[in-house]
């Protein structure tokens, strides 16, 4: 479980994106794009989940790219290249469904485009033709922009403030993409409004759209119960029946109250041990 | 004259609801002498039978009485790997008290009259830790035997891998979290099972050169084929019963509305009670419900009134039970326990929905009064809702302890391993050997959630199994 490269993706006022490789053999030779992993950065910490972004099975290793955003998410990006991580379990979730689709739309919004990009490598190797919408607040919050364009058929990129790209969303853009072709599937994984606002969208043109939830985690195992979510009026743990979803389906408004409740004790954390 | 049971010495609960300390203080040398002496050493003895892996109790409180420890300690161990663990957390009074002569017929638990068998198991199995006994007569694996994989660390795993270790063979244990211990490490609390008292079990299995290998899921990062191919000769599934059920009533997705499994994890596995020294969060109400009448129930709460009471909350932790005390499956110590914690009991209740604000948190429960009808299947009577009996109770934090399913992560991705309609694992009851050749399975994923000494036991014959066919 050691920490083999690490590099900066984007620093925007002291929050970075950072991309990290570990050596973890048994999760690097098993992981599949959409399935994730569970970490803790020392014995005293919590398990938060991340995408594996790739793998390496010849070195036995996988990517990770997150977001200092919190308590954790900060505490992972003080490691260096050879520390180690307390834990690391994984592969978890389903793997996506790679298939023939067609033409795809995929949807990445700021630490989501981390996300979709090993989806979209995956739906690329399967004869999709893809489409690529990056969305960010800013320019410089924009990663991975060669990569999924070197694989794409088609790429576009919207930020808020129009320092780059088309100025506005993603969801302006699949406005405009959406009447023009047939497309069997829609990926977007982003922020929860962006994810929201795309499956309002796509339903209207009644495109079969799949988002990939970040739901809060303990065991990620479906031990717990902390990740459940409500699809279709049921109750799902997305640890273990998602982390995919149907997006039309999802209650997005539980989802969003979920993920806040423990904000107040994280930023507490923050200012007691002086992690900013 | 009949002397009195001895009564076990516990911290006072005033005292003990500021910390996770161990509650039961265990008997000293001389009050498991006089606890010893009150057995009859019966002819025929009930107590045993009542015991799921029968432990010969009245050879070993003989052997108590003749200050003969050692050899008490090896009588338990002939059937019962982890005394000290199970000295703490049997509900003796369901088994092999219950079973002892001196309960009283058509009791349904055992009478205080009972031995206390439990008790004086805990003596002696302490006695055996303190005493490096728990290595006894091991072989030490030799470097061409045979390799056996257990997956699940509970008290499945550990007993399994213990007694194979014990035999001679190489045990490579996996574990998908990253603590060992399953539910004693995760579900059952500190002050009921000290983490000294697991942590030192688990060592012994160490010492006795079992490989444990943490944060590896079976199912994820190998396939059960891939094991064998992989040289192992066996493999005993111990997956355990892991996933919470919850009422499927409105309002339970609320974001204070919490499995006991989760709530118990974020506290005993993640430490959330040394929160923010730790960094895993768990929220305090201050009107706290717990749904359920069984061990997890009393667990949940007691350890959600510590938490209130430790951080300056006025306690005030309701259980909600939807049938009455006596029906209660929990151990009635642990019953006894937090009701002396200050822990309120409300009977003949049953929740009909969370009703919360705008931001997702839960502020009351509305509930039904209930009365006793008919036995159900389980023997037990069954709750009958008395119409327009509605209430509402102040809730801000609730924990849903009615039970918990198989756990399914390598089951739901290995279909030759076949399962009932409660995904459970089918076995075959003589050798515990399941569909797939080779692959042995015990514990709460078998037959649902049971004891641990009842995983232990299955967990024993499994692996007398695999000694025999390994063997060959
Ligand atoms: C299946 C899955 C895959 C994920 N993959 C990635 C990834 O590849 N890269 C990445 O950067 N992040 C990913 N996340 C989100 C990541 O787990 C969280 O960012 C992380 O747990 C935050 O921890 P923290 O202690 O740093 O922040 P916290 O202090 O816990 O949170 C800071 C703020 O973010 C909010 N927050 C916390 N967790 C989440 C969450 N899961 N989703 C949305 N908001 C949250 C909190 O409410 C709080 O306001 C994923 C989540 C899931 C469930
Ligand atoms: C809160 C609570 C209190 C209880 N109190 C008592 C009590 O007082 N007395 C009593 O006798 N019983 C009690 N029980 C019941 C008792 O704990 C269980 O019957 C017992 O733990 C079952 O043991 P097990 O080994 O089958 O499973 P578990 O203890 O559940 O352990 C299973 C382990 O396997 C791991 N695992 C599962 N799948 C995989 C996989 N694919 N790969 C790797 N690892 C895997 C899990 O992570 C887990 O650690 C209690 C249960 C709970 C929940
Ligand atoms: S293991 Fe449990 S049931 Fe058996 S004798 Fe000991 S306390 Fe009684
Ligand atoms: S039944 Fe009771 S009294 Fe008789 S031998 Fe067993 S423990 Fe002793
Ligand atoms: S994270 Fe615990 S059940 Fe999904």
């Amino acid at each position: 479980m050691n920490i083999t490269e690490k590099e900066v993706l984007s620093d925007v006022g002291g929050v970075r994106v950072i991309r990290i490789t570990v050596h973890v053999p048994h999760i690097a030779r098993k992981a599949k794009p959409g399935q994730f992993v569970v970490l803790m950065v020392r014995e005293e910490g919590e398990r938060i989940p991340l995408t594996v972004v790739s793998n390496d099975t010849l070195k036995g290793t996988i990517t990770l790219i997150f977001q200092e955003l919190g308590f954790t998410t900060k505490l992972l990006a003080q490691l260096q290249e050879g520390d180690s991580l307390y834990a690391l379990a994984g592969p978890l979730g389903h793997a996506t469904a790679i298939k023939q689709y067609g033409k795809v739309i995929l949807v990445g919004g700021g630490v989501g485009i981390a996300e979709i990009y090993p989806v979209a490598k995956a739906l690329k190797d399967a004869g999709n033709h893809l489409t690529t919408i990056l969305g960010a607040r800013t320019k410089t919050l924009l990663i991975l922009e060669q990569q999924l364009r070197s694989i794409s058929d088609e790429f576009h990129v919207t930020t808020d403030d129009g320092s780059y790209g088309k100025k506005g969303f993603v969801t302006d853009v699949l406005k405009e993409l959406l009447p023009r072709g047939s497309y069997g599937l829609v990926y977007a994984v982003g922020p929860i409004p962006m994810m929201k606002n795309v499956a309002g969208v796509t339903k209207d043109f009644q495109t079969k759209t799949m988002v990939s939830l970040n739901a809060l985690m303990v065991d990620g195992t479906g031990m717990c119960g902390c990740c459940r979510v409500t699809v279709d009026n049921q109750t799902r743990f997305s640890c273990v029946d998602g982390p995919e979803f149907d997006a039309w389906t999802v209650d997005w408004d539980e989802l969003t109250k979920r993920n806040r409740v423990y904000a107040a004790q994280e930023k507490h954390m923050c200012n007691l041990h002086k992690v900013q | 004259m009949r002397k009195d049971p001895v009564k076990i010495k516990e911290v006072a609960a005033a005292v003990r609801v500021n910390n996770f300390q161990e509650v039961v203080a265990g008997y000293s040398e001389e009050e498991t002498l006089h606890e010893a002496s009150r057995c009859l050493q019966c002819k025929n003895p009930a107590c045993s039978s009542g015991c799921p892996v029968g432990i010969d109790i009245k050879k070993f409180i003989y052997q108590i009485t003749q200050k003969d420890y050692q050899g008490a300690y090896l009588t338990i161990r002939e059937k019962n790997n982890f005394p000290s663990i199970c000295g703490r957390v049997c509900p003796a009074e369901y088994q092999c008290r219950n079973a002892c002569v001196l309960t009283k017929k058509g009791s349904p638990y055992a009478s205080d009259q009972a031995i206390n068998i439990h008790f004086l198991e805990r003596f002696v199995g302490d006695y055996g830790m303190h005493n490096q006994n728990s290595t006894f007569n091991v072989q030490r694996p030799t470097s061409n035997v045979k390799k056996v994989a257990v997956v699940g660390s509970g008290p499945a795993g550990l007993c399994c891998a213990g007694e194979l270790a014990r035999a001679g063979i190489k045990v490579d244990m996996f574990e998908s979290l990253h603590k060992l211990g399953g539910v004693l490490r995760y579900g059952i609390p500190p002050f009921r099972l000290p983490r000294d008292i697991l942590d030192s079990e688990i060592n012994s299995l160490k010492a006795m050169g079992v490989t444990f290998i943490p944060n590896f899921i079976v199912g994820k990062n190998i396939t059960l084929e891939e094991l064998f191919t992989q040289g192992y000769t066996g493999i005993f599934l111990g997956l355990g019963a892991g996933i919470p059920s919850f009422l499927g009533i409105p309002g339970e997705n609320f974001c204070n509305v919490y499995s006991a499994n989760e709530f118990l994890t974020r506290v005993n596995l993640m430490s959330a009670y040394a929160f923010p020294k730790t960094h895993t969060p768990v929220t305090i109400g201050r009107h706290i419900v717990v749904v359920g009448g069984g061990n997890t129930a009393m667990d949940s709460a007691r350890v959600a009134l510590r938490l209130q009471k430790m951080n300056d909350i006025a306690p005030d932790t309701t259980i909600l039970y939807r049938r009455t005390e006596i029906e209660m499956p929990a151990r009635r110590l642990e019953i006894e326990h937090a009701k002396e914690e200050g822990v309120k009991f409300r009977l003949l209740v049953k929740p009909e929905a969370f009703l919360g604000d705008e931001q997702g948190l839960v502020h009351n429960i509305k509930c039904l009064q209930c009365e006793l009808g008919e036995p159900d299947a389980s023997g037990r009577r069954r709750p009958i809702e008395i119409k327009g009996s509605d209430f509402e109770l102040e809730c801000d934090e609730a924990i849903i302890a009615i039970g918990l399913k198989a756990n399914q992560i390598l089951t739901s991705v290995t279909p030759q391993l076949k399962t009932d309609s409660y995904a459970d694992v089918i076995v075959n009851q003589d050798t515990m050997e399941t569909s797939v050749k080779g692959v042995f399975a015990g514990g709460d994923i078998v037959g649902g959630e049971g004891t641990v000494i009842e995983a232990m036991g299955m967990a024993k014959k499994a692996a007398q199994a695999m000694l025999d066919t390994v063997s060959q």
